[in-house]
């Protein structure tokens, strides 16, 4: 491998609103200008344009109302810019993003894959795109339709009996699930159930929505294979009493990348004294076709579709988080429900008398779950089972290229222990060095490759998940990069520290802007 | 197709490489009865061509403003969307990126989302707001978590004239905690500070009121926020959180939060940008006055300096957040709506201070010219008495003298949405099945609304 590191994407990222001593040097041409990348980008309030206008608008073509002076306020204080300007503000801060379209984004959990334009051409259409939440059932019959097939279709995959597309995001279908399980204990009588299990290696989220619901998760340990401990379950649930526990949240395969191979015991222990098992289901590119959360033992279950079914992640979001629950408990899940009458007609039904009520306005994130629906049907049934064998193939094959070098707990390709679609690995002889596992990270931008996930589920671990859309040659690549930063710390522990060098800004002081935050734009 | 990149010969080296000889060895941890037997019951694959046929048919069946002249309001609105906004979305490096928590390969979304955050405070009034939340009625439910969060107090009031959606998912966020959910009754679609006053005490956590209200009226903030705060020093223990639920596009010609004694505006952003899309994705905004800074939900970005100390951006204060505090976060929210705050500030950029000022004085003359209109003729009249006197924005509710549904059938043959029934179940199912709530935007022409002029005064003879 030739030395480090390769110019990694277009970095250009000049503005022409600031003149500065470069942009007069002769010799200098735009594309030519990788040291300007290395400067502050003005914002738009360093760009103000009195009177400029990108946009203006049709003449008023009615009579004047005055605004009355008592609610009458004042114009909000942007920036005026003209066209141009604006349009070169957002390219260039696009040019200053990684993304799946140009970068490798090995994160575990996250399920980085590529998003495929089908699916954005589907969301955009005016037919799609343009629908008023208010408008009547009949207006919208072809959107229903595509909402109930993306319903079943998700029912199906689970395993489950009927899906909610409400959640407007993973931990919100986590909220919505776990009101849902209250709805049903308060129905039973049971209201006191209100201890939730999550084992320590749980999304954050897990224990943050239990908050949000008024009930105590209780955090249960993790073996050193990497399992749920079931004598912990048990032991937790003899110290809160039997007839308080609500159920457990659990995620599998889980976040140390198995597939938890006591998922079964664990079910049945939480059935037998009354609770329910609560799927999260971000692993669930592990399993797609293969085995479904229903056949192993969960009541309920979220989906991330902006993880499992290819939508966007778009800097952050939106997600969507739809929920699927077992038919004792669909009287609850939020209204309205995406129906089908006899006739073969469509409509919302808001007519649910035990339903939770509401988590969000409207029906659902409707684009994104048309994105969700073209890639279940482009896949199909086969489809889907390939991605998720694809998926942990990719996972596996990685871990086998590093596992020279990098210690790795969980996998054990000799005791049949194999990594479901990702894989943790803990670096200890290379942070022996004395670097910390922030610099690997932050070298490996300097590769043009996104940071593993990082000190999760255990402290100094970098969890890798590559995803099945990623050629072979990623994967090697990755391999060989991470070696050869191994090579580098232990060459020179201080390459690693430097690191990033070719991003667009060099290594961030979180710190100090936590110290003091900024967080609005002032002259 | 499923979008992967493998041959089956390249899959084989994998394979040997790992030290097995297939796939199904990945898999052998999966109890046998837990196995899927075959594949799944769904549609079989479909290959691009077949699936944009299959979009085609599915999209083009349906009626909406592409189609008919929409009056549709009730918490979306069909404003006008710059083209470069749809262009600029689909670049793969805002499309396609992560959650900008790796600073150095994301300066492009921070900076974005710094700025958007500097407008959203600016259009406010406020200090702060954070990076967005999924939607508005989440984002007020938020709003209601954090007052409770900063307060100790248990008592939520809750304005009658509150959009229904925003009102039932205070409830839901609230049904399993220790808190009490009171609703400050209206009077002729307003709410009256001294009903504030009267239900207000020292256990008050916040009052939540919007405006323009439900039905479109422009309420007085200034006077109920200060109700429920009471004199200085009438209150035992903290004061009440004033959290005022707002519309960005009112914002920019009347009186905003922050001019009116807010603490936390928080709104739907669906009209800076953002199509309709039958309800989502929107963009749930939040703003709030500095002193809650630490206690806000959801992402923040921060200035900041890097290691050769230029100005750069990065997501700050993450030990409020779920994926560090767990339990203790001041909010669960991981995934938020980054790409739609992108098409906000997007928006807000291209209208800058003049086109967005411009834009809600069109909205503003175009909709009290039409309700001055249908208030003439026969049988229609503006339903409230502040309607009446002109104090609303671009949203009215006209009482009929035929059912609203009559009237949204005629005008549908006319391409015409005219409107939503009160009645509607989707609108909370409450009030007269004559009631219809109208909204007009910039985008409405003054022919469309002639055309449904005559669509009421021939559904009035129907």
């Amino acid at each position: 491998m030739p030395p480090p590191p390769p110019r990694i994407t277009d970095m250009t990222t000049i503005d022409h609103n600031q003149t500065t001593t470069a942009d007069l040097n002769p010799r200098t041409r735009e594309h030519e200008l990788p040291r300007k990348a290395h400067e502050a980008l003005p914002t738009i309030f360093e760009k103000d344009s009195p009177g400029a206008r990108a946009i203006t608008l049709p003449a008023l073509d009615v009579p004047q109302t005055t605004v009355p002076s008592n609610l009458a306020g004042d114009a909000p204080a942007w920036p005026a810019l003209a066209q141009l300007p604006v349009i070169r503000h957002y390219t260039h801060l696009s040019q200053r993003n990684f993304s799946i379209d140009g970068n490798f984004y090995p994160l575990g959990s996250c399920t980085m894959k590529y998003n495929p334009r089908i699916n954005e051409y589907a969301a955009a259409h005016p037919g799609f795109a343009q629908l008023h939440p208010l408008q009547d059932d009949d207006d919208i019959q072809g959107a229903l339709a595509m909402l109930y097939e993306t319903r079943t279709m998700l029912e199906t995959i689970a395993g489950l009996d009927e899906a909610s597309l409400q959640p407007a995001a993973g931990a919100h279908g986590e909220f919505t699930a776990l009101k849902v399980m209250r709805a049903y204990f308060r129905d039973q009588g049971q209201a006191q159930r209100t201890v939730v299990f999550a084992p320590s290696n749980a999304h954050g989220t897990n224990p943050a929505s239990c908050a949000m619901c008024g009930a105590g998760a209780v955090m249960v340990k993790v073996t050193p294979q990497g399992y749920t401990d079931l004598d912990d379950v048990k032991a937790q649930i003899d110290k809160h009493g039997e007839d308080q526990i609500a159920g457990i949240m659990i995620t599998n395969p889980n976040t140390n990348g198995l597939f938890d191979k006591y998922i079964h015991e664990v079910s049945d222990l939480i059935h037998s004294v009354g609770g329910l098992v609560y799927l999260d289901g971000a692993n669930m590119n592990a399993v797609l076709g293969k085995t479904t959360p229903g056949l192993f033992g969960a009541d309920m279950m979220h989906y991330n579709v902006h993880k499992t079914f290819s939508t966007p992640h778009g800097c952050g979001g939106p997600g969507g988080g739809p929920i699927v629950v077992r038919d004792f408990l669909a009287p609850y899940l939020p209204v309205p429900q995406i129906e089908k009458d006899a006739d073969g007609r469509y409509f919302l039904d808001s007519n649910r008398p035990k339903s939770i009520g509401k988590v969000r306005s409207f029906i659902t994130q409707f684009g994104i779950m048309v994105r969700c629906w073209a890639y279940i049907r482009a896949c199909g049934p086969v489809g889907l089972r390939e991605v998720a064998e694809q998926a942990v193939l990719n996972a596996n094959y990685i871990a086998a290229l590093m596992k020279s070098r990098f210690e790795m707990p969980f996998f054990e390709p000799a005791e049949h222990r194999f990594a479901a679609h990702e894989f943790v690995t803990v670096p200890k002889k290379l942070l022996d060095h004395g670097i910390k596992l922030d610099d690997i990270a932050k070298r490996l931008l300097d590769y043009g490759i996104h940071a593993p996930t990082m000190h999760w589920p255990i402290v100094n671990c970098l969890m890798v998940e590559p995803t099945e859309t990623e050629p072979r040659y990623v994967l090697e690549r990755f391999a060989r990069v991470m070696e050869q930063i191994a090579d580098e710390i232990e060459a020179d522990p201080e390459t690693v520290k430097r690191a990033p060098t070719s991003t667009p800004v060099r290594r961030i002081d979180v710190v100090a802007g936590d110290r003091k935050p900024t967080l609005v734009w002032k002259n | 197709m499923n979008y992967t990149s493998t041959s089956p010969a390249q899959q084989q080296e994998m394979l040997d490489t790992i030290g097995i000889s297939s796939i199904d060895e990945l898999f052998a941890v999966i109890p046998t009865t837990s196995r899927v037997q075959g594949e799944l019951d769904l549609p079989p694959a479909l290959s691009e061509l077949e699936l944009q046929r299959e979009v085609q048919s599915l999209a083009s069946s349906n009626v909406g403003p592409h189609t008919h002249a929409c009056f549709i309001g009730g918490g979306a609105y069909d404003h006008f969307i710059p083209a470069f906004i749809d262009q600029m979305i689909t670049r793969g490096e805002f499309l396609t990126a992560y959650t900008p928590y790796q600073g150095e390969a994301s300066q492009g979304s921070l900076q974005a989302f710094f700025e958007f955050q500097t407008q959203i405070a600016r259009l406010t009034g406020m200090d702060i707001a954070n990076a967005s939340l999924y939607e508005g009625a989440s984002a007020t439910a938020e709003g209601v978590l954090m007052a409770i969060n900063v307060t100790g107090k248990t008592g939520i009031l809750v304005a009658e004239t509150l959009h229904p959606d925003y009102r039932k998912v205070i409830e839901t966020v609230t049904a399993d905690l220790p808190v009490e959910v009171m609703t400050v009754p209206a009077r002729d679609g307003l709410i009256d500070p001294a009903e504030v006053a009267s239900l207000a005490d020292d256990r008050t956590a916040c009052l939540v009121l919007q405006s323009p209200n439900r039905f479109g009226l422009i309420e007085d903030w200034s006077g109920c926020f200060a109700a429920a705060k009471g004199r200085e020093g009438e209150r035992a223990g903290a004061e009440p959180v004033a959290v005022a639920v707002f519309n960005p596009i009112a914002c920019a010609l009347l009186k905003s939060p922050g001019d009116c004694g807010a603490d936390v505006a928080a709104g739907e952003g669906q009209p800076l940008g953002i199509p309709l899309q039958l309800g989502g994705p929107y963009l749930g905004l939040f703003a709030a006055k500095d002193k809650f800074t630490r206690k806000m939900p959801g992402r923040l970005v921060g200035q900041t300096v890097d290691a050769d100390g230029r100005r750069v951006f990065c997501l700050a204060l993450q030990t409020r957040e779920q994926h560090i505090r767990g339990a203790k976060a001041t909010s669960n929210v991981c995934t938020n709506q980054g790409l739609l705050a992108l098409r906000a500030t997007m928006f807000m950029t291209a209208m800058g201070r003049e086109g967005i000022r411009e834009l809600a004085e069109q909205c503003w003359h175009k909709a009290h010219w039409l309700a001055k209109e249908i208030a003439a003729l026969e049988g229609y009249e503006l339903q409230h008495t502040a309607a009446q006197e002109g104090a609303f924005f671009n949203e009215f509710v006209v009482r009929c003298p035929v059912p609203g549904e009559r009237v949204i059938r005629h005008g549908k043959a006319m391409g015409l949405l005219p409107g939503v029934a009160l009645a509607s179940e989707r609108l909370g199912g409450e009030g007269s099945t004559q009631s219809l709530l109208i909204a007009v935007t910039e985008k409405r022409t003054k022919d469309e609304m002639e055309l449904l002029l005559k669509c009421l005064k021939e559904a009035a003879k129907s």
